[in-house]
């Protein structure tokens, strides 16, 4: 009874984004004002019955309804309420459904926070929010239901899959879908702006929270799923430029380069069609990767079950809203052009290089993603295109638009005298290009110029984005606007990526041993000495432990332990590494295969700087909080 | 003038246009399924003890003068069951000789595979280390090659081969390929 | 074909590390190029995952040829081409400069210019532009 009220509380959400969508369209056609009014209450209507058939949905996970085939298939009687929960979103069709679900909140959410803006814009907004959230309960409805019921009724379910089985893959998917979702708000800013031919500076302000807020999610999930891939997969790498991957770092590229165009946009009524070009591009590139991974078009480690159809049903409706936004856009945008200028050396040059630079390297890795599709299409053969390609293509642009951060930052709009700022830069300039020389032969005994360029220009990057805050301490200046603060805190988080990947990369050491029980090995000063193997058990798996006694200098400093699990429903077996982290680096172990005599075979690391990888994804998602809580985004 | 100065706005749209041209044509290909560059190619030399007879070797050689089928298989593999009762149909009606390459497997779970299933091979190479696998090019179990009279490759099926295969791609190229000779 | 390579994936595990009990590099340089080239070609059988990290059979057949490769002195060209011959081009995960796989290499150059092109087409507009006009 259950999975049929959700499946009809779906049908009932898909009657309101119907309404939503079909009224504020006509309304604005018959310049017909009451029939936007509508959009606000379906909105609201339509995420309280996604809410249900979600609720539903997990109703039946946690009663182990296995008569509903997609909880028969992703869940199992022994499986962690938590684990339950989160094998909602799990597979295909349930994480269509909490797609569908964020967007509905999206949409409510601009209903409830858009008192300030004109009616016919938020109706319009809504409209465009409401097209596309018909076209995913359509998918649900006709290609992937999750309340489709199975018989006969089988006495367990097949289990979720072990690799999701997993604390950062509960929020992984959510965060990730948010910012996806999110970059919807801007993009249905950008259809109303052009369909009312109005698109000015108070437009960008709007505008401007929504991207941010999207953007945020987007970081933070892919931030997440690089962590996840990185202590889960078992081999110890943190970004492999899997299609998925990929699918979800173009948007956000596309979204990065969004912000810094808006704020032109905002700041000086400037880059108006590239404003809109990006909000079109940012969402396109959410869906695309929708689409990439369920249509089992691309080869990939995290692909859904694929299956044509489906694809077929994607594809359709990718044409159909990128399409009509695209000619929309070649219609409407030579109206919008402005005819502000600025002189060259000015931050709206260091914004536009930038912005030209993120979407060569959006192209770059689109290419690279599509380049095996094109080829097989083509009929020129089946090719791979893997991380050695990505890396060298992606550094291309990358090298000069990260050297370019930390001095765009300090330029002033419109026009500005280098000299001044040479006068306040040349320091932090200086002391980074001496520490990235000096430190990679201090700490690590070695170096290479690819490496004394990252270093130099990561350290560059931190330096700049706290001049600011350092003169402020030093009463140099007076005060710095939050705008400000959040833009110097995105960019610190920026360099401390950029510094994490270029150590990490090059100064992290990797060895596979065998050991037998007593034996031990040493790397980088730190010695593990192989204990022995016991056998240990979790709820719904037997594990292999390792257990390893690490010194370091020939004091005691910890004990690890690696295990390689077998989870009883779906056999295989699953590496789950031991990793001791601080700040400065991860020790690492991942238990092989048993080789006989009781020796094993291991993979010891240390990973030197790793964590500022992702705790610098973090700081930029602050950054972002930070910019949202600007008071000016809620004056009217 | 004024359309040259638009045509950058139109730009997107084509782009866009291109590539879901290229999506529609990418949605009913595998992208996992590997073309074998053999395709007309001589077939790799291979000289493997023969699983019946160890003391004996076979070579490519022996397959030269006729079409021959030329099929990898292993007691282990799920897929090689599923041919067989076909490989059995071709060799009783002796369409072409079927020639055995004994892929990763253990010679006496082979033997006593063929024993209960029935051997429709004219004779069976072992392959154990993968050496000749490699050679062709062989990812998986079962594969099947055509080879024509002066031994070179000229088809290739990976998996199983089933009942349609056989008649809709098998059997039409086998019959030109005989009159060819 | 779809199901049969379900079948394989399913048979192969993704998630665990393939360490091979073998003789240890005494030559740094060989050991480097075994590492390099081991990391760069896909294992048909887990697509997606290198021969390197992956524990399918064939994927350690290939690397035992690949280490006798390396062993009897020969070049990473040689090897690769070994290796093409045999499976095509879709092996290797960084694709030649070779034929219409050298476009995926140059096409990114060409996105530079194009981007280098435009800006200054941009710049040039926009610094003869008016500083101020607009009154929001």
């Amino acid at each position: 009874m259950i999975p049929e009220i959700g499946q009809l509380c779906l049908v009932i959400a898909l009657c309101f984004a119907l309404v939503q969508f079909i009224l504020p369209m006509v309304g604005f056609w018959k310049k017909n004002i009451i029939l936007g009014e509508v959009a606000k209450p379906s909105a609201h209507a339509q995420v309280l019955f996604l809410l249900l058939a979600f609720i539903c949905l997990t109703v039946s996970f946690l009663a182990d309804d296995f008569s509903v085939l997609y909880v028969a298939n992703n869940s199992n009687t022994a499986l962690p309420t938590p684990f339950k929960v989160a094998a909602v979103w799990g597979a295909h069709e349930g994480s269509l459904l909490l797609w569908s679900f964020i967007l509905a909140i999206w949409s409510s959410a601009v209903a409830v926070f858009s008192k300030s803006l004109p009616r016919e814009i938020v109706s319009l907004v809504l409209a465009v929010m409401g097209a596309i959230a018909i076209g995913f309960m359509l998918f649900i409805l006709l290609t992937s239901n999750p309340f489709e019921r199975l018989y006969p009724i089988p006495i367990d379910g097949g289990d979720l899959n072990p690799l999701l089985q997993d604390f950062a893959l509960i929020i992984h998917p959510p965060m990730l879908y948010v910012g996806y979702v999110g970059f919807s708000v801007a993009f249905a800013f950008a259809v109303a702006a052009m369909m009312t031919g109005n698109l000015d500076q108070k437009w960008a302000r709007w505008t401007r929270p929504w991207t941010t807020t999207a953007w945020l999610f987007l970081t933070l999930g892919i931030a997440l799923g690089s962590w996840w891939a990185y202590y889960e997969l078992g081999w110890g790498g943190w970004w492999f430029w899997d299609p998925v991957e990929n699918a979800a770092f173009m948007p956000w590229l596309a979204g990065t380069a969004l912000i810094h165009s808006l704020a032109v946009t905002e700041k000086r009524g400037l880059f108006k069609s590239s404003t809109l070009l990006l909000a079109i591009g940012a969402f396109s590139l959410s869906l695309l990767g929708t689409f990439l991974v369920r249509s089992g078009v691309l080869v990939s480690v995290h692909a859904f079950a694929s299956d044509p159809a489906r694809g077929l049903f994607i594809l359709v409706f990718l044409a159909l809203v990128i399409g009509v936004s695209l000619s929309l856009y070649a219609w409407r945008a030579p109206t919008l052009i402005s005819n502000v200028g600025f002189k060259f050396f000015s931050r709206e040059t260091f914004i536009l290089i930038n912005n030209l630079l993120l979407v060569i390297a959006t192209a770059v890795i689109l290419l690279g993603t599509l380049g095996p599709l094109v080829f097989t299409a083509l009929d020129l053969g089946t090719i791979s295109v893997g991380p050695q390609y990505f890396e060298i293509v992606f550094l291309l642009p990358m090298i000069p638009l990260v050297l370019m951060v930390g001095l765009g930052m300090h330029v002033s709009w419109r026009s500005m005298q280098p000299n001044s700022l040479l006068r306040r830069l040349y320091l932090p300039a200086l002391l980074s290009i001496i520490v990235g020389i000096l430190a990679p032969w201090w700490f690590f005994g070695a170096s290479s110029f690819l490496t004394a360029i990252g270093i130099i220009v990561g350290v560059w990057t931190i330096l700049s984005a706290l001049l600011d805050p350092i003169r402020r301490v030093f009463g140099k200046i007076n005060r710095i606007s939050r705008s400000a603060v959040a833009m110097q805190v995105a960019h610190l988080g920026l360099g401390m990526v950029v510094l994490g990947i270029t150590v990490t990369s090059a100064f992290s050491i990797e060895t596979d041993v065998g050991l037998k029980p007593g034996q031990s090995s040493t790397i980088k000063g730190y010695n593990f000495r192989f204990e022995g193997i016991r056998e240990t058990f979790g709820p719904n798996y037997q594990a292999t432990q390792g257990v390893f006694a690490v010194s370091k200098n020939g004091e005691d400093y910890t004990e690890m332990r690696p295990e390689k699990r077998i989870y009883r429903v779906r056999t295989n077996p699953m590496t789950e590494a031991a990793i001791e982290a601080n700040w400065g680096r991860d020790l690492f172990i991942a238990l092989g295969e048993p080789l006989g005599d009781g020796a094993w075979s291991l993979r010891l690391q240390y990973k030197p700087l790793i964590r500022f990888i992702w705790l610098g994804c973090l700081v930029m998602a602050l950054a972002g909080l930070l910019s949202i809580s600007d008071p000016r985004y809620r004056k009217s | 003038m004024f359309f040259i100065k638009k045509i950058k706005f139109f730009i997107p749209v084509f782009l866009f246009v291109g590539l879901v041209l290229v999506f529609a044509i990418g949605l009913d290909r595998d992208p996992g399924e590997v073309p074998s560059v053999f395709i007309d190619k001589p077939a790799p030399s291979f000289n493997l003890p023969k699983l019946l007879a160890p003391k004996e070797q076979l070579k490519n050689t022996d397959m030269l003068g006729q079409v021959s089928l030329l099929n990898i298989w292993g007691s282990w593999c799920v897929g090689c069951a599923q041919e067989h009762e076909l490989l059995m149909m071709i060799a009783r009606e002796g369409v072409v000789p079927i020639y055995g390459i004994n892929w990763k497997d253990d010679r006496s779970d082979a033997i006593s595979w063929l024993n209960r299933f029935g051997n429709p091979y004219k004779s069976v190479g072992v392959d154990r280390n993968n050496y000749t696998g490699i050679d062709y090019g062989v990812y998986g179990a079962p594969e099947t090659f055509i080879i024509d009279s002066v031994g070179f490759i000229r088809y290739k099926h990976i998996g199983p081969l089933t009942r349609d295969i056989w008649f809709d791609e098998f059997v039409p190229l086998i019959e030109s390929l005989k009159a060819e000779i | 074909m779809r199901p049969i390579v379900a079948i394989f994936i399913t048979l192969c595990s993704i998630p665990v590390l393939a360490i091979d009990p073998t003789e240890p590099f005494i030559d740094d340089e060989k050991r480097y190029l075994y590492e390099s080239i081991t990391s760069e070609v896909r294992c048909l059988v887990c697509q997606n995952q290198t021969i390197a990290d992956s524990t399918a059979p064939l994927a350690s057949d290939l690397r035992r040829e690949i280490r006798r490769m390396v062993d009897q002195g020969q070049a990473e060209v040689e090897i690769k081409d070994f290796l093409v011959e045999r499976y095509g081009d879709f092996i290797l995960y960084k694709p030649r400069f070779r034929s219409w796989t050298l476009f995926l290499w140059l096409i990114p150059i060409i996105f530079l210019i194009i981007g280098i092109l435009a800006f200054i087409r941009i710049l040039n507009q926009r610094s003869h532009l008016p500083i101020d006009i607009d009154a929001a």
